[in-house]
C-alpha cells in the first residue's frame, strides 16, 4: 500500500524525523485558510500516488492565501499520469541550500534493508545509480543485529557529507528512518529531497512510503489511511468483495485460478493478438459464490467484450468449477460471450457438464491456447 | 534420491488441527508420505486421522524423529512456528501459509540461513517427489515419476506445465514450489543447485514471473555452474509496472523485474524460454527425447 506525501510525513513526524508544518486541503477555500493559518509563504502540493508532480505543474509556490487559493483551483482536478488530484498539502515554504537523497528499501535479493544516500538529491535515483554510481552510498543492515550508529557514519562519509552540523542531524535521521521502516512494516521509505536550509537545518521535504499489505493487521491506523478513491471503481469493488483484481486497458476479461496461471493467461491473450482487460484470480476456489463475485467485478467494465475463464483443476476439481460457473450464470445476466477452458483434475467431466447445459453464449475450449484465440476472436466480433 | 522431500522424509505438520492443515496432512499421508506427527499447542495427546498431535515441535521430534516440518498456521503466527521448528532441530521447513508480513520473513530468513536449514516458501504449494513423498498442497495425481525437475514461483502454473509434461509422457523427479512472496526461504539458485547434484534429475524446468531479480541471478548461475539443461518460462509480459499481480512478490518496480529482462537474461545464458506453458512442455519433451533417444 502506497501512502500520500502528507501521510508519510505524518509517520515521519511520529518517529521524530523533521518535516515542515502543513495542512491538508480538498477545496480552494481550505487552501486559503490553510495558508492563512500557516502565516507565511507556502507551497501548494498535489497529493497523488505517482511521481512527476513537479513537472506536471502539481507543485506551486504561493506568497499569499489568495495566491494559494488560486493555485489550488488550478491543481485540484488536474490529471497527473492518470491520477486525478483530489487533495492538496499546503506546506510552509522552505529555503533550500542543498538537496540530498535518502532512502531505505527492502532489498529482496540480499534479504536485508538497504540504505541509499547521495548528495545528488531532487532527481530520479535510478538515473543517479546509472550515471554516477560512485556518488551513491549504499549499505545493508542485518535485520537481526538491527541498525548500528557506525552505519550512519559510513553512509555520511561515503556520500561525502562533511559539514559537522549536517552529519549530526542526518545521522539522527538515518537512525530514525530505520526505526520507522521496521516499526511501520515498510517496503520503502524515501526522502527525496532531504534538504539543508541556508541556516543549516536538515528536513524531509518529500516522502514516499510503501507499507506491506500483509502487515496491515498490526497497523490499524495506517490501514485506515488507504484512500479508496485513488483506485479505479472496479478495483474498489474487488477489494470490497475480496477478489484479487487489477484493471488493465484491453477488451478480453480474464478469470483464472492462481496468480501465475492468470499472468500467463494475460500473456497468451496478447500473443493471440488481443489485449487483456484485467487480472483476476479466483484463488483456490471455483464455487458459484466466488465466480459470481469475480464476474460482478469484471463485467461492468465497458471495455470488456469477451470473457475467458482459464481454470486448472488441482485440488479444486473441474466438475465443481463447471457447476459453479453454471450456477453463477443462472444468478446473473452476462452480456459478453464467455469462453471456458478447463484442464486438470476431472476436466472431462467439467467440460461434459458445461456441454450438457450448453448455455447461450458459452464456448468450451480444450486448451489454453485455443481458448485464448477464441476469446480474442469473440472480442473482435463484439467490437 | 529426488530433492527436498523423499523416502527419508518424516513429517510433522504444524497447525494440523486446522481445516486446511488436517485436510492436507491426511492427503499427504494418503499419498504415502511418512506423516509422523502434528503440532497444535494445547491439543497434545489428540489424534488426526491416526497422526499423533503434540503441544510442541520439540516433543514431536523427540517422540517421532520428525526431520521435516510443514507449516499451516495462520500468517500472524507463522514466523513463530518456523523458529520453533528450527530450534527443535528440524532440517527442512516447508511453509504453505500465505500473507506472512515481509519483515517477519526477513528476520526468519537471516536467522535460519546460517544454520544450514532448508526453508521452502512461504506462500508456496510445497514439494512433491512423485512416487516418494508429497509435502504440501500439490495435486499429485497430475504428475508422474520421471527425471525432469520442476521449480516454480507459482502453483497452478506449475500444475499446468506438469500436466502437459505428463501427457507428453515426461515424468518428474521433484516439483518444488518456492513461493510468490518477496522473501522466500529458497531461491531458484538454491533449488537448481540441488537438482544439479541429484542423479535422478536430468533436466530442470524453471517457472518464473515478474518481480525481483531471482531469475536473472539464476540465469548467471545456470551459465556458470550447471551442466544439466534448463528450460524456462516467465509469466507476466503484459503486467503493468507498479501493480501487484496476485503474488505479493509479483510487481514491477520502476524498470526492474520485468518479464522481458528475465527472458533476455536467461536466453543470454543459452536457456530456452517457452512462450507459453504448452511450448515449455514441448521443448522439454524434445530435449529429453533427444538425450535418451
Amino acid at each position: 500500500m502506497d501512502l500520500y506525501e502528507y501521510q508519510g510525513k505524518e509517520l515521519f513526524k511520529r518517529h521524530g524525523i523533521p518535516v515542515s508544518d502543513g495542512r491538508l486541503a480538498t477545496t480552494p477555500e481550505q487552501a486559503h485558510s490553510a495558508a492563512d493559518s500557516l502565516g507565511a509563504e507556502v507551497v501548494v502540493k498535489a497529493q497523488v500516488l505517482t511521481g512527476g508532480r513537479g513537472k506536471a505543474g502539481g507543485i506551486k509556490l504561493a506568497d499569499s492565501p489568495e495566491e494559494a487559493e488560486e493555485h489550488a483551483r488550478e491543481i485540484l482536478g488536474m490529471d497527473i499520469r492518470g491520477h486525478v488530484v483530489k487533495k492538496l498539502w499546503i506546506e510552509k515554504a522552505s529555503d533550500i541550500a542543498k538537496e540530498y537523497y535518502l532512502s531505505l528499501t527492502f532489498d529482496r535479493g540480499e534479504k536485508k534493508p538497504l540504505f541509499m544516500l547521495t548528495t545528488e538529491g531532487g532527481v530520479d535515483i535510478e538515473e543517479v545509480a546509472e550515471k554516477t554510481p560512485e556518488a551513491l552510498a549504499k549499505l545493508h543492515v542485518d535485520p537481526l543485529a538491527g541498525f548500528q550508529p557506525y552505519q550512519a557514519r559510513r553512509l555520511l562519509f561515503t556520500a561525502g557529507i562533511s559539514e559537522p552540523g549536517e552529519q549530526k542531524q542526518i545521522a539522527a535521521i538515518i537512525e530514525k528512518l530505520y526505526e520507522t521502516f521496521v516499526a511501520e512494516d515498510a517496503m520503502l521509505c524515501e526522502v527525496n529531497p532531504l534538504i539543508v536550509t541556508p541556516d543549516g537545518q536538515v528536513k524531509a521535504l518529500d516522502s514516499k512510503f510503501t507499507i506491506d499489505d500483509n502487515a496491515l493487521y498490526r497497523h490499524a491506523d495506517v490501514a485506515e489511511m488507504r484512500d479508496l478513491d485513488a483506485y479505479p471503481a472496479e478495483e474498489r469493488a474487488a477489494r470490497e468483495k475480496g477478489v484479487t483484481y487489477v484493471k488493465l486497458d484491453g477488451e478480453v476479461g480474464i478469470l483464472g485460478n492462481g496468480a501465475g496461471l492468470v499472468m500467463s493467461t494475460l500473456d497468451v491473450i496478447a500473443q493471440a493478438g488481443g489485449r487483456p482487460a484485467n487480472f483476476c484470480d479466483l484463488g483456490g476456489g471455483g464455487d458459484a459464490e466466488g465466480v459470481v463475485d469475480a464476474l460482478e467485478v469484471i463485467t461492468p467494465d465497458p471495455q470488456v467484450r469477451s470473457i475467458l475463464f482459464n481454470i486448472f483443476g488441482g485440488i479444486t476439481r473441474c466438475d465443481e468449477v463447471a457447476r459453479g460457473i453454471l450456477e453463477a450464470l443462472g444468478r446473473m445476466e452476462i452480456g459478453q460471450p464467455i469462453v471456458v477452458r478447463l484442464d486438470g483434475t476431472n476436466a472431462e467431466e467439467g467440460r461434459r457438464i458445461l456441454a450438457d447445459a450448453s448455455p447461450a453464449n458459452l464456448h468450451v475450449e480444450e486448451t489454453m491456447l485455443s481458448a485464448a484465440r477464441r476469446a480474442v476472436e469473440l472480442a473482435g466480433e463484439a467490437a | 534420491m529426488a530433492i527436498v522431500v523423499g523416502t527419508e522424509t518424516r513429517l510433522v505438520v504444524q497447525g494440523i488441527t486446522g481445516r486446511e492443515g488436517s485436510f492436507h496432512a491426511t492427503r499427504n499421508k494418503g499419498y504415502g508420505t511418512a506423516v509422523v506427527a502434528g503440532v497444535t499447542p494445547g491439543k497434545g495427546g489428540a489424534e488426526v486421522e491416526g497422526i499423533p498431535v503434540f503441544d510442541t515441535v520439540r516433543d514431536a521430534v523427540a517422540e517421532t524423529g520428525a526431520n521435516t516440518a510443514m507449516v499451516f498456521v495462520p500468517a500472524r503466527f507463522a514466523a513463530d512456528a518456523i523458529y520453533e521448528a528450527v530450534d527443535a532441530g528440524i532440517e527442512t521447513v516447508i511453509t504453505i501459509t500465505e500473507g506472512i508480513p515481509a519483515h517477519d520473513m526477513l528476520r526468519v530468513y537471516n536467522y535460519v540461513r546460517p544454520r544450514g536449514i532448508t526453508l521452502i516458501g512461504p506462500n508456496c504449494p510445497g514439494a512433491l517427489s512423485p512416487g516418494k513423498a508429497n509435502v504440501g498442497i500439490i495435486p499429485a495425481e497430475i504428475f508422474s515419476e520421471g527425471r525432469v525437475g520442476l521449480v516454480s514461483r507459482s502453483g497452478t502454473l506449475t500444475y499446468q506445465i506438469g500436466h502437459e509434461l505428463t501427457q507428453l509422457g515426461v515424468g518428474q523427479s521433484t516439483i518444488v514450489g518456492i513461493g510468490g512472496d518477496p522473501v522466500v526461504g529458497s531461491s531458484f539458485i538454491d533449488i537448481l543447485e540441488r537438482f544439479e547434484g541429484d542423479p535422478e534429475t536430468e533436466l530442470v524446468v524453471m517457472v518464473g514471473e515478474i518481480g525481483g531479480d531471482e531469475e536473472e541471478k539464476a540465469a548467471a548461475f545456470i551459465g556458470e555452474r550447471m551442466t544439466k539443461p534448463v528450460v524456462a518460462y516467465i509469466a507476466g509480459f503484459t503486467a503493468p509496472p507498479g501493480k501487484t499481480m496476485g503474488h505479493a512478490g509479483a510487481i514491477i518496480s520502476g524498470s526492474a523485474g520485468t518479464a522481458q529482462a528475465k527472458k533476455e537474461a536467461l536466453e543470454a545464458r543459452g536457456v530456452r524460454v517457452g512462450t507459453n506453458p504448452t511450448e515449455v512442455a514441448e521443448l522439454v519433451a524434445d530435449a529429453v527425447g533427444a538425450r535418451t533417444g
